[in-house]
Formats: C-alpha cells, sequence, structure tokens
C-alpha cells in the first residue's frame, strides 16, 4: 500500500514503528497531489516547503522515543476559509486572492500543537456558499469518482482531497451540509460536530450561528481521532462552549446494541435517487442487525428548514462580508476616485455572483420593512425546527437519514437555477438550525460507481453516539476500500 | 413579480455592490424566485414561538481587563502587509467627503 | 409667534478600562497609528469578539448612578454600515435591549435642581480615526481607537434650550468623573455629544421634525450650535418653510450648522442580534456588588459640604462640579480643618480661576496642579495663625504654583514671614513720619485720611511684611501723640 492512501491511524503505526518517516510520509502525498491534482483541483495552496519543514520537526519528536502527540507527522489539509499564519487563504474568492493570514485559526494551532503537518490549503465554494464546489473563484473542484461530476459543497476540496488520496485528512466547514454534502457525495466520513464544541476563531465566517469545522477522513477511527484534536472550549470564540471533551477513540468499540435509531418519515421522500433510498435503507436494517432498535419518528416542520436557513444564512452572511472592502485587506479595485466607487468596484469585482446574490438577498431581508416579515419569522421557525428534534430525542437516540435525495451531480447541472441548488442541502441542513451534530459515513454507490452517504443525527453534544454507530457499521462494510478510478 | 429592478438597484446600493442591468434582470429573477419560496413560512403560526438567534443557548462568556497585546512595529507591520494601500502605518483611501 | 425648543443629546463616553471592548489592545490615546491593533479590531477574515467584564462593570455602575433599570439579559446587535474606520462593516452595539433604561441625571444650576430623563444607556465599540487634511485626494485611516468601550447614553428631549443643554451635559460629566467610567476630556473626545434640536409653538406638545446634529466636541460648541440651531429652525418655520429632517455637522470656525454631504445613501442600519456573541446576562448579585462599591455621587457630596463645612449652597455646587476639585478641597481642609470656608474661596478663587472653562475640556488634572492642597492648607493656616498677610499669601501661592514648594520654604527662602514685632514697626514708623513732617501736620490738622497714605508707606518700607493691623494701631498712637 502505497505510503499516500494511509488513514490517520495507520499513518500513526507505521511512523512510530519508525516504518515510515514523517518526511516520506508527507512527500508521498506532495507526489499524489502533483500526480493528481491537475484532474480534481483539490488543493488551491500546496504549502510543500512548509509541511517538508514540519515533518523534519516531527521526524525528531518521533525519534526522541516519548509518546509523541497525536498527529505528529499527519498530513492534514485545511479547507481555505481556515486561516494558516503565514499561508495565503483565499476563502475561495478573488476578493482574498492574495492574502496571507498574519494569525492561526484555533484549529490549525490545535493541530499545529498535536504535531500535525499543514500540507496545504483545499478548494471551496466562495466563501463557502454552496453545494457543488461551482462558485469556487479558482478552478472548480472536481469529483475524483467521475471529474465530470461535482464533489459538493462547499468543503468540496476537502472531500475530494480525501478520497484521492492527496492528503490523510482534511478539515472543512459546515453551515447547511457543507462537510456532510461533499463527503458524501466523494465517499468519505465527515462529521459537522455540535455548534459550539469547535472553535471558529481564525474561520472566515460565512453564517455565524451555523458555522462549524469539523473533519473529513477516510474512516471513522480517524474522524473520532480529529475531532478529539480540534474539539474544545476556545476563550476567544464566545459561542464556544465551555464543557469537557471526550475521548472520542477511547469507547468507539462499544457497538449499537440497545440504541434506538429515529427514523423521519419527511426524509424518504418523492424524488428521492431510489439506489440511495435502498442503500440507506441497507445500512438501517443492519444497524438493527446489530442491535440497534428502530423507532419512527417524525420531524414535522422539516420542509420549512431550507426557507429559514437561507434567510438567516444570508442575512448574517451580508454583514460577514462587509469586512470585504478593499481598504486593509483584500482586492481593491483600480483606479476608484472616490469612496463610493472604491467599495461598489471593489466588492463587485471581488466577488462571485452566488456571493453578491446572498449578500443582496440578506441585505435585503434585514432592510427596514422587511426585517419580522423575513429575519424575525425564520428565527421563529428556527425555534420549531429545533423544538422537533428535542422531541424526537424523547424516543430514540440517534436519527438515520439520507445525507442527500442523489449522488453527484453533473458540473453546470444545477448552476442556472439556485433554488434547485439550494434544495441539494434538504437533508442537511435542519442539522445546522437546530445546532446538532451530524456525521456523513458511506454506505454504498449507485449504478454509475458514486457514492451514497447516510447521516446520523446526534443529540447536541453526542457526537460519541454518532461515531459509535459509524463505527459499527463500517467494521462490517468496507466502502472505504474501493478507491476512486484515478 | 414582487420586486422591481429598481428596488434590487437601492438594495445593491446598500449593500455597496454594483450590478449590469443584464445581471439586475436576472438577480430580479432569482430573487423573485428565492423570496416566493421563502413565503412559505408565512405559512407556519408563530405568534407564540420564541425567535431562536443561538442553537446553543448559553449566556456571553467575559474576558477580564487586561492588555494581552503588546504592540510593536513589527507586529503592526505585518498586520499592515495586506493593505493595498498604506502610507508609514497608515490605511490610504479615497478623500472622504463629510 | 414664540417658539419653545426641544433638545435630546445622545453623549458617547469613552470608558477607562485598560483594555478594548472585544480584544485585548490597549485603550491609551496618543499612540503611533495602528499601534494598538489586532486582527480583531482590525476585523481581519474569522476573528470574533468577547466581551470585556470591566465595560460591563462600568455600564452598571453609571446606570445606578443615573437610576436606571438595569436589564436581567441584554442582547448585541450589529449596526450596519460602510465607512473605512469601521473595519467590519458593522458596529456591534444594542438595539432592541440596552442594558439600562429609564433613568434620570439631577442637573443643578444655580441651586435649582431639574430631572432630565434618560431613555437608554447601552455599550458599544468606538470606530476608528480618519484624517483628511494630510494629503490631498485621500485621507488616512488609523484603527488604534477601533474597539474601545463606549456608552451611549441617551436623555428624552427634556431639554429647554442650549443653556440647559450645557449644564445637562456638565452634570452627566461630573458623575461619569465621580464614578470614574470616563476621563471626561471633550478635547481628546471621550466624552462626545450630538443634539437632536426642535422647535414647536410655545405650550404646544406636538413633536416637530427634529434635526441631528454631530460634531460638537467642547461645551462652547454644543451651546453655541444649539442656539444657532434654534435659530435657522425658527427662521425656516418663519418663512413659511418647514424644517427638513437631517443630520448637520456643526462647523465651529463659522459658527454654522450644515447639512453632511455623505448622507447621499439614505440610512438602513439593518440591526440584528450579533450571532457571535451571546446574551449577556447580568444577575442581582452583579447589580448589587457593583451599587456596593458606589463611590459618593455629586448630589450626596453638595449636601454633605453644606452640612459639614458650612458652605453656602453656591459653594458646594461650584466646588462639587468636578471630582478632582471637590477632592482637592476636601484635601485642603484636612491641612486646614479650621477655616473651611476660607479654603473654599482660595480654591474656587485662586484654583478654579486658572481651570478656566475651556480648560475643562482639556486634560487638566488636579492630580498633578503643582500646588497640592496638603500646600494650599498650610497656606491658608499660616494666614489664619499670622505668620503671613493674606497679601504675602497672594505672592507666596504664586510661587507655589511655579515651583511646587512648600509655602513655610518660600516664606524662609524670601523673608516674607510678617513684620509682628513692635520695636521693627515703631522704627519704620518714625522714618515714615519724620520723612513727611507737611502730612503729619495736615494729619493732626484734621486730614485724618492721610493715615492711608502712612499706612502703605511703612507696608513698602518693609516690603509688605509688615503686620497691617498693627501698622494701623501703632501708627494712630504715634500720631495723636
Amino acid at each position: 500500500m502505497s505510503h499516500y492512501a494511509l488513514t490517520i491511524h495507520q499513518a500513526q503505526e507505521k511512523l512510530r514503528a519508525r516504518e515510515v518517516s514523517a518526511v516520506e510520509l508527507s512527500q508521498a502525498v506532495l507526489n499524489r497531489i502533483q500526480d493528481t491534482d491537475q484532474h480534481l483541483h483539490s488543493y488551491l495552496t500546496v504549502c510543500a516547503e512548509e509541511a517538508l519543514a514540519q515533518a523534519e520537526t516531527a521526524d525528531r519528536t518521533l525519534a526522541n522515543g516519548a509518546t509523541p502527540p497525536p498527529l505528529c507527522g499527519i498530513p492534514i489539509a485545511l479547507k481555505d476559509v481556515i486561516l494558516a499564519q503565514g499561508v495565503r487563504s483565499t476563502a475561495g474568492s478573488k476578493i482574498l486572492e492574495h492574502f496571507v493570514s498574519p494569525y492561526d485559526a484555533t484549529v490549525t494551532q490545535r493541530l499545529k500543537e498535536a504535531g500535525a503537518v499543514i500540507i496545504g490549503k483545499v478548494n471551496c465554494d466562495e466563501f463557502a456558499m454552496g453545494s457543488s464546489n461551482e462558485n469556487s473563484a479558482f478552478n472548480p473542484c472536481r469529483n475524483p469518482w467521475d471529474t465530470d461530476r461535482v464533489p459538493g459543497g462547499s468543503s468540496g476540496g476537502s472531500a475530494s482531497s480525501v478520497a484521492a488520496d492527496q492528503t490523510c485528512a482534511a478539515l472543512g466547514t459546515d453551515t447547511g451540509g457543507s462537510i456532510r454534502l461533499p463527503a458524501a457525495f466523494c465517499g468519505i466520513v465527515g462529521l459537522k460536530p455540535t455548534y459550539g464544541r469547535v472553535s471558529r476563531f481564525g474561520v472566515v465566517a460565512y453564517a455565524s450561528s451555523l458555522d462549524q469545522v469539523g473533519p473529513c477522513t477516510k474512516d471513522v477511527r480517524d474522524c473520532a481521532l480529529l475531532l478529539e484534536v480540534i474539539a474544545g472550549h476556545d476563550p476567544r470564540d464566545s459561542t464556544s462552549v465551555n464543557r469537557p471533551t471526550p475521548s472520542y477513540t477511547a469507547h468507539l468499540e462499544r457497538g449499537v446494541s440497545g440504541l434506538r435509531i429515529g427514523i423521519p418519515q419527511e426524509y424518504f421522500i418523492e424524488g428521492m435517487q431510489p439506489e440511495v433510498e435502498t442503500a440507506v435503507g441497507d445500512a438501517i436494517a443492519h444497524l438493527q442487525v446489530l442491535g440497534a432498535e428502530i423507532v419512527p419518528i417524525s420531524l414535522p416542520h422539516t420542509e420549512y428548514a431550507i426557507a429559514s436557513y437561507y434567510v438567516i444564512a444570508m442575512a448574517e452572511a451580508s454583514s460577514n462580508l462587509a469586512r470585504y472592502d478593499g481598504v486593509r485587506y483584500g482586492y481593491r479595485a483600480a483606479e476608484v476616485e472616490d469612496l463610493g466607487a472604491l467599495y461598489q468596484t471593489t466588492r463587485a469585482q471581488g466577488f462571485g455572483s452566488e456571493v453578491k446574490r446572498r449578500i443582496a438577498l440578506g441585505t435585503y431581508v434585514l432592510s427596514a420593512g422587511y426585517y419580522d416579515a423575513y429575519y424575525v419569522k425564520a428565527q421563529k421557525v428556527r425555534t420549531l425546527i429545533r423544538q422537533d428534534f428535542l422531541d424526537a430525542f424523547k424516543t430514540c437516540d440517534i436519527i438515520a437519514t439520507p445525507v442527500a435525495p442523489t449522488t453527484a451531480f453533473r458540473l453546470g447541472e444545477k448552476l442556472a437555477d439556485p433554488l434547485t441548488m439550494y434544495l441539494s442541502d434538504i437533508f442537511t441542513i435542519a442539522v445546522n438550525l437546530a445546532g446538532l451534530p451530524g456525521l456523513s459515513v458511506p454506505c454504498g454507490f449507485d449504478q454509475h460507481g458514486l457514492p451514497i452517504g447516510l447521516q446520523l443525527i446526534g443529540r447536541p453534544f453526542d457526537e460519541e453516539a454518532l461515531l459509535q454507530a459509524g463505527y459499527a457499521y463500517e467494521q462490517d462494510h468496507d466502502w472505504g476500500a474501493r478507491k476512486p478510478p484515478l | 413579480m414582487r420586486i422591481t429592478p429598481d428596488e434590487v438597484r437601492q438594495i445593491a446600493t446598500l449593500a455597496r455592490l454594483s450590478f449590469t442591468e443584464e445581471e439586475l434582470t436576472e438577480l430580479t429573477q432569482h430573487f423573485d424566485t428565492i423570496l416566493t419560496y421563502v413565503d412559505k413560512l408565512g405559512e407556519l403560526q408563530t405568534d407564540s414561538v420564541e425567535p431562536t438567534a443561538h442553537a446553543v443557548a448559553v449566556s456571553a462568556p467575559l474576558r477580564d481587563d487586561v492588555v494581552t497585546n503588546t504592540p510593536n512595529a513589527a507586529q503592526t507591520d505585518a498586520l499592515l502587509a495586506n493593505a493595498p494601500s498604506r502610507k508609514t502605518h497608515f490605511f490610504r483611501v479615497p478623500k472622504i467627503i463629510e | 409667534m414664540p417658539y419653545e425648543s426641544v433638545i435630546g443629546l445622545e453623549v458617547h463616553a469613552q470608558l477607562l478600562t485598560e483594555s478594548k471592548i472585544f480584544c485585548g489592545c490597549s485603550t491609551r490615546f496618543g499612540a503611533s497609528p495602528n499601534q494598538h491593533t489586532c486582527p480583531v479590531c482590525l476585523g481581519l477574515p474569522g476573528v470574533l469578539p468577547v466581551l470585556n467584564k470591566k465595560v460591563v462593570d462600568f455600564a452598571l455602575r453609571a446606570a445606578l448612578a443615573t437610576h436606571c433599570t438595569v436589564a436581567p439579559t441584554s442582547r448585541w446587535a450589529r449596526k450596519n454600515y460602510f465607512y473605512p474606520d469601521l473595519p467590519k462593516g458593522y458596529q456591534i452595539s444594542m438595539y432592541e435591549l440596552p442594558i439600562a433604561e429609564h433613568g434620570y441625571v439631577e442637573v443643578a444650576d444655580q441651586g435649582q435642581a431639574k430631572k432630565v430623563r434618560l431613555t437608554r444607556i447601552h455599550m458599544e465599540e468606538d470606530a476608528g480615526k480618519s484624517i483628511h487634511d494630510a494629503e490631498a485626494g485621500a485621507s488616512l485611516v488609523d484603527l488604534n481607537r477601533t474597539g474601545v468601550p463606549l456608552l451611549e447614553i441617551v436623555s428624552e428631549p427634556d431639554i429647554r434650550s442650549a443653556a440647559e443643554a450645557g449644564h445637562y451635559l456638565r452634570s452627566l460629566r461630573a458623575l461619569l468623573q465621580y464614578i470614574e467610567v470616563c476621563d471626561g476630556n471633550m478635547e481628546e473626545g471621550s466624552l462626545r455629544c450630538d443634539a437632536n434640536v426642535s422647535i414647536r409653538p410655545q405650550g404646544s406638545a406636538e413633536l416637530c421634525t427634529r434635526t441631528e446634529i454631530k460634531n460638537l466636541n467642547s461645551f462652547r460648541a454644543v451651546e453655541k450650535a444649539i442656539e444657532h440651531e434654534i435659530q435657522r429652525q425658527s427662521e425656516v418655520v418663519e418663512t413659511g418653510d418647514r424644517v427638513v429632517q437631517e443630520t448637520r455637522l456643526w462647523d465651529a470656525d463659522r459658527e454654522v450648522t450644515r447639512p453632511m454631504r455623505s448622507k447621499e445613501f439614505a440610512h438602513d442600519y439593518r440591526y440584528f442580534p450579533d450571532p457571535d456573541l451571546l446574551p449577556l446576562v447580568v444577575d442581582q448579585a452583579w447589580v448589587e456588588h457593583v451599587r456596593a462599591e458606589l463611590p459618593e455621587l455629586p448630589a450626596a457630596r453638595r449636601a454633605r459640604f453644606i452640612h459639614d463645612y458650612g458652605l453656602p449652597a453656591y459653594d458646594a455646587e461650584v466646588l462639587t462640579a468636578r471630582k478632582d476639585v471637590a477632592d482637592y478641597f476636601e484635601a485642603s481642609v484636612r491641612a486646614c480643618p479650621a477655616a473651611p470656608k476660607v479654603v473654599s474661596n482660595w480654591v474656587m478663587d485662586s484654583v478654579l480661576r486658572f481651570v478656566k472653562e475651556e480648560k475643562l475640556d482639556t486634560a487638566l488634572k488636579i492630580e498633578t496642579w503643582p500646588c497640592s492642597p496638603e500646600h494650599l492648607g498650610m497656606l491658608i493656616g499660616l494666614i489664619q495663625d499670622g505668620t503671613i498677610s493674606t497679601t504675602i499669601a497672594k505672592t507666596v501661592y504664586e510661587e507655589m504654583r511655579q515651583t511646587g514648594h512648600p509655602p513655610e520654604e518660600i516664606i524662609e527662602a524670601k523673608g516674607l514671614r510678617q513684620v509682628s514685632d513692635t520695636d521693627t514697626l515703631q522704627a519704620a514708623i518714625t522714618e515714615v513720619l519724620t520723612a513727611n513732617p507737611d502730612k503729619v501736620e495736615a494729619y493732626r490738622g484734621g486730614k485724618e485720611k492721610l493715615l492711608g497714605f502712612f499706612v502703605g508707606q511703612v507696608m513698602r518700607a518693609t516690603q509688605g511684611k509688615a503686620n497691617p493691623q498693627m501698622v494701623n494701631t501703632l501708627l494712630r498712637q504715634k500720631l495723636s501723640q
């Protein structure tokens, strides 16, 4: 097996046994990127030099005999909205094309402290706004299973790089499904943690009340391992929750015996791709065989989730993106004479059309006369959606659903109609509104060989139950052994 | 149509964006589609429902009043390194008219 | 038609915290450009605010000192607008749920007390500064001030004249200084004021169109600008026109208000709850803790000065108008407990004379006044026990003010001790009388007002050090011999 194909836990073992050096591992991954990325465009920035320097440091740590930190020498890629000091961070936008971050995000700092090698910055929809990665201002990222298809968005590069063995693992962000959808489309494991579980400090904001950083990995054990490193209270993020982080790897093998899994009727709808319905149904049946109890539940306000989400996310985005004004950093339009032109031209040229559309809509729903009708209304519906879940969790411990109604679609297929694109997130969005953890685990392939994802949703801060269930399922289905044809 | 291109233009100005006429026509169409879709929220009776601003309900954490950033020229240089236009340690913009 | 003016003030007070409201940068004034900045206050991508507890403590002090109701839960909101000195494109402020509401300030005006009601007090972050005249065609932006904590204190439209606005602002400033949350320095901008002004027919209760006046950075500007605006609005109405709702800038040089040109975009701040900050919860225990540590407020101190020191109401009002002046007075009295009224006279005449109205706006700190209150008390003690005369005391005070030396040292060094020795005085008197035989003759012939002349001559002969009462007595004796 080539070094680049290693999972985190496999690499951990080999590094500690000195069967492979950290430099060899990073070099193997860099070579893999070199060989494959012209087809995928997973990477926006490859940090070859810095990565090899970090790998050398890791090798010294590994050589000195003491227990190395958990990710010592492991290559990890960052979605380009996650800042790393001294590294270009574009957030997939022309407006930040040449922005070099003067500081580390908290998650980046934690990865570095855990010994990880930051291998590069991966592609995403501009400011994490999109479901296909086609909104990247740079070359859109492709799906490794079929390069005519999208990897899903917005963390498309995170998912494609992991699926294509261009890194051991990656971090993504998830505002309405942006980790889980690409994880499902690319056949990897992706977790959106509970809101407040992982620090948002140093993560370019899209919709602050919904954004959350999470792992994109080759298997569930890696996911647990990576979450363990990045989770935990951060005094620099006021919305980060001050409660202990469990050891997610310690109890991974607990199994699902006695676990009550809720199946929401609203998530099995007309028009769903039949293979998706079958694969998810089979996965649920398998969990039942393993000892879980299946409970039918209802999440009655599901159909309102997308409308509520887009109003809230666009409103927050319109304000979060006001700072990109060409004054202190980022793109500035050339030859502007006055301040009004500086702002309008810079922003008109610097932002892509989807970002501008969301800023405009967000501005509209917050403007005088519309605030109550749209914004406050959406927040009230958010309450109802959250309450649906809390009610459901009285009769079940986790909820199982598909991640998306279809497998990966073709590039360009949904670009013309924003609303159709928004509907790709129909099964993932409510989880963000309710602030819950959601895990995407591969559960099969369709007739075109495209991956299908199973979504497991948990109670607030109960990532453990999701990882345990996902792990139990994964032990009997080695979907991850199948590799994309590159 | 629920919204006119002129209204969309006003919103664009408020958001400091600008659009060509063609873009504006398309954007107005998108506004219409999306706002019509969002109207489904009106089907729900929410008079007695509290709005949720944060899914995780805790109160604001507080920090002590301590200066933790010790200023130095190198740090200021690093922070200003991305500026499109500077004069010494100032940011430069076209003349502001009050 | 006689008009009545209806005025409300919005005051922004910079809080005396060490660090900014949402980051660990220093709030100190006068640093080189952008020195006190970090990713958070520069609004870099990815940054998040964390609230400084002291800001809430200070807001609670102000709320309690102005009899406001404190909200158990208040909420941070974003006020969205574009300006180069506003890095994030929004200001973190409070909107629907401010921390305090429904209070009042007691305004002292020549012994008359009036209550000006407060609508609300809320916390917010300050913006940076733009410099417009350093370069042709360009403005320069310095963000050191960005994120310095502010209290916005909004009054009801209870004020009826420009002078009353000045009294309100002075009382409010005194209050903020008393509770040590703001230094009140208008020139450096740590206290800023916008005025909402409208006029209506006398006795009417209707609300008329108001204008907002900005750029009021001195007491004089506040009073002048309001006066001018009332006049301008009256003229507009007299000529049959209508007052337009707008924001106007005070031009201190030309002493006029003019409409702001940058308001071409209709303002729509699109306030909404800041998703990066959770609601602020203030429990009763916190409020009580702040209440217990609240210092004595001006009204209480005024009453105490009248009661404990037997001062007239006027003196008490003048002395307590500033906390530092009142502190100075009390420290002086401690050095001269027998004569508080004399101390009061000295503080009002000799100290406040230098602390003129305009200077109240500047950084004058009485703690750095070269003549310490202890020295002033000692000086007054030396007058009381006859060591020096009041006239000499003025000379000594002048010296103290310039050198900072204690009075006794100056008196000894300059030999200014009062001469009360009879022999020395007799000798000086004899000399003066001998030199002026004609005047002595005239005095004895009935021109008794010449006594003043003789006293003056003796004082001159002794360089003013002679004890004037004794000179008087001895002269009368001598001349009647």
